[in-house]
């Protein structure tokens, strides 16, 4: 009698499991979903309302997506995105990976307060900043440049980066700075030739992060840049695939999904750091 | 061979170097945030606009006629609004989420990887999906409804037309954006709870309820709290969501403080009047920052 109503309970909590597990999964992934089915279908499929949206009522078709890659900016954009993104990471980890190793080993405590108060620099939101920003822009000359992106976006990436390199550097032993330098390195090159070698992984996730968030970032985007040809994608796929009331639905859908999909793959693979990075010492 | 001194760790050319690493970033950063951080309180006392030079100290006149814009008071009410339900249903959906996804099942990493899309791709890419989702003309949730036959075809709603449904409409895709997000926190908090203690108070006969809500729950506090406090900057500090899908629209139902600090600032040239509504912002902003200091400063101490 227990073991059968244990059998029941068991089941009533599988049941429940996946119950949660396909609502959630429908509502968080049904936008891609209908991304993807919106991009293969015919205009006279889409803008028909008596049509059923779910299936093909209409041959598919690749139309939007050649209408995407040669009739619109997207292909720029795309390269403007990818600049940025190599220039920003370039200078992140120029500037991050000796701060957080400075952090992490030379200042002791101090040095870890001084860590706590640049990842709260990450509760300034660009919302805050973006008004007097865009006058610097102006004043530098940078208006509708990317520059002014490449100068702007590390003061977010940079403190995030140091936060997770600490952390990293601090795993590393001790001992075996100490070796390298009673074997003659100085501190700072036993930290280019010893520790920066070995925290490949950790320089890794930087980069990828890094890159995440330039490609997600779109109110400075929005607020220096103006011409279309400098556009970066996340703000040029919404603004200018639109022409006044006119929505290109089917390109818009196949630039929202190519912007996302990749990304999306590669940030699974890095998700623990992450989570690491975000939850500042409240898990273990 | 000679027996060599073991270095010192930290003397006093070890910490001459540490600054000499560190401050490049920090002043970096300093730079770009705490200058311009100061420079909005300098423009929020000031009358500057796009294209002129040349500022003056006008004093308090640029909050007095913004308290005095309806606008502004709605906007203001708005971001909370949008905040507290948006968290509340995060924080619902993410806990059940969470729970679901504690233990290894087969297609787990791809569930994972379909959770996460909205956290991951770029939010204005979303809310174009959104948009064309709650589209008013060809919106695939009203010919649901209608052939559902809850609606009627000539007087479907208005997703983002009408101010009440806008407003849901925003708080459901800001709801969407911070889930995959609040999830994955939480899930780094369950695989730290001990597994047996969850157990053997179900051993000893307490239901599923009372093993979430009197064990599960306080012991995942700590991290709870943690996707709560991002959870309000994101969604409190965003302009994206209402940007794209509404634009604050219709008829400024729909604005919040750091959109209307942008349709001002930028679009109407006012930077005074944009930097006063954006300052509004600091003061959640700084309960947030010494809630998270506090957090800090108790991991530390344990």
């Amino acid at each position: 009698m227990a073991r059968r109503r244990g059998r029941d309970r068991a089941r009533l909590a599988r049941v429940g499991r996946w119950f949660v597990i396909l609502s959630c999964m429908t509502f968080l992934g049904f936008p891609f979903y209908w991304m993807l089915i919106t991009i293969f279908k015919q205009n006279a499929d889409l803008y028909e309302t008596e049509n059923n949206p779910f299936i093909f009522n209409a041959a598919p078709t690749l139309e939007n997506l050649r209408q995407l890659f040669y009739d619109t900016g997207f292909v720029r954009w795309l390269g403007n995105t990818a600049l940025v993104g190599v220039l920003v990471v370039a200078i992140t980890l120029i500037l991050a990976l000796p701060a957080a190793y400075s952090l992490a080993r030379l200042t002791g405590r101090w040095g870890e307060r001084l860590g706590i108060l640049l990842f709260l620099t990450y509760l300034v939101p660009p919302t805050l900043l973006f008004i007097p920003l865009s006058r610097v822009v102006a004043i530098l000359g940078f208006q509708d440049s990317i520059w002014s992106l490449v100068i702007v976006y590390p003061s977010f990436t940079i403190p995030f980066s140091i936060w997770l390199l600490m952390g990293f550097f601090k795993s590393i032993p001790r001992e075996l700075e100490d070796a390298a330098m009673v074997d003659g390195l100085t501190r700072f090159g036993a930290f280019i030739k010893l520790v920066v070698p070995m925290s490949t992984s950790g320089i890794l996730t930087v980069v990828i992060f890094t890159f995440t968030l330039v490609t997600q970032e779109f109110v400075y985007a929005l607020t220096f840049i103006s011409p279309e040809s400098h556009q970066m994608l996340g703000v040029g796929v919404p603004t200018f695939l639109i022409l006044g009331d006119v929505y290109f639905w089917g390109s818009l859908m196949g630039g929202c999904l190519i912007a996302s999909v990749p990304i999306a793959l590669v940030y699974n693979l890095f998700l623990d750091r992450f989570i690491a990075g975000f939850t500042v010492g409240a898990v273990k | 061979m000679a027996v060599k001194r073991r270095p010192r760790s930290t003397g006093s050319s070890g910490l001459g170097l540490g600054v000499a690493m560190f401050l490049p970033a920090v002043l970096y950063v300093l730079l770009l945030v705490a200058v311009p951080f100061g420079m909005a309180f300098f423009y929020a006392f000031s009358d500057a606009r796009i294209g002129s030079g040349g500022e003056h100290f006008v004093g308090f006149e640029n909050f007095s006629s913004v308290l005095e814009n309806p606008t502004f008071r709605k906007a203001l009410g708005n971001s909370f609004i949008f905040t507290i339900s948006s968290q509340i249903l995060v924080l619902i959906g993410s806990t059940a989420l969470a729970l679901a996804l504690k233990d290894k099942f087969r297609g787990r990493g791809f569930v994972r990887f379909v959770i996460l899309l909205p956290w991951v791709a770029p939010i204005s890419l979303g809310a174009i999906g959104w948009k064309w989702i709650l589209d008013s003309i060809y919106s695939v949730i009203n010919w649901v409804l209608i052939a559902l036959h809850i609606v009627k075809p000539f007087d479907k709603p208005m997703w983002l037309g009408q101010p009440v449904l806008a407003m849901i409409s925003v708080i459901v895709v800001h709801t969407w954006r911070l889930m995959p997000f609040s999830t994955v926190i939480l899930l780094a908090g369950l695989t730290a709870v001990p597994r047996d203690i969850p157990e053997a108070a179900a051993v000893d006969g307490a239901g599923f309820w009372r093993t979430l809500f009197e064990i599960t729950l306080p012991m995942l506090r700590p991290i709870l709290n943690v996707a709560m406090l991002f959870g309000i900057i994101f969604t409190f500090t965003d302009m994206i969501v209402v940007y794209v899908l509404t634009a604050g629209g219709p008829y400024d139902s729909t604005q919040v403080l750091p959109s209307l600090a942008f349709f001002t600032g930028i679009q109407g040239s006012d930077l005074a009047a944009g930097a006063a509504i954006s300052l509004f912002l600091v003061p959640l902003l700084v309960v947030v920052a010494v809630l998270m200091l506090r957090m800090a400063h108790r991991a530390e101490v344990t």
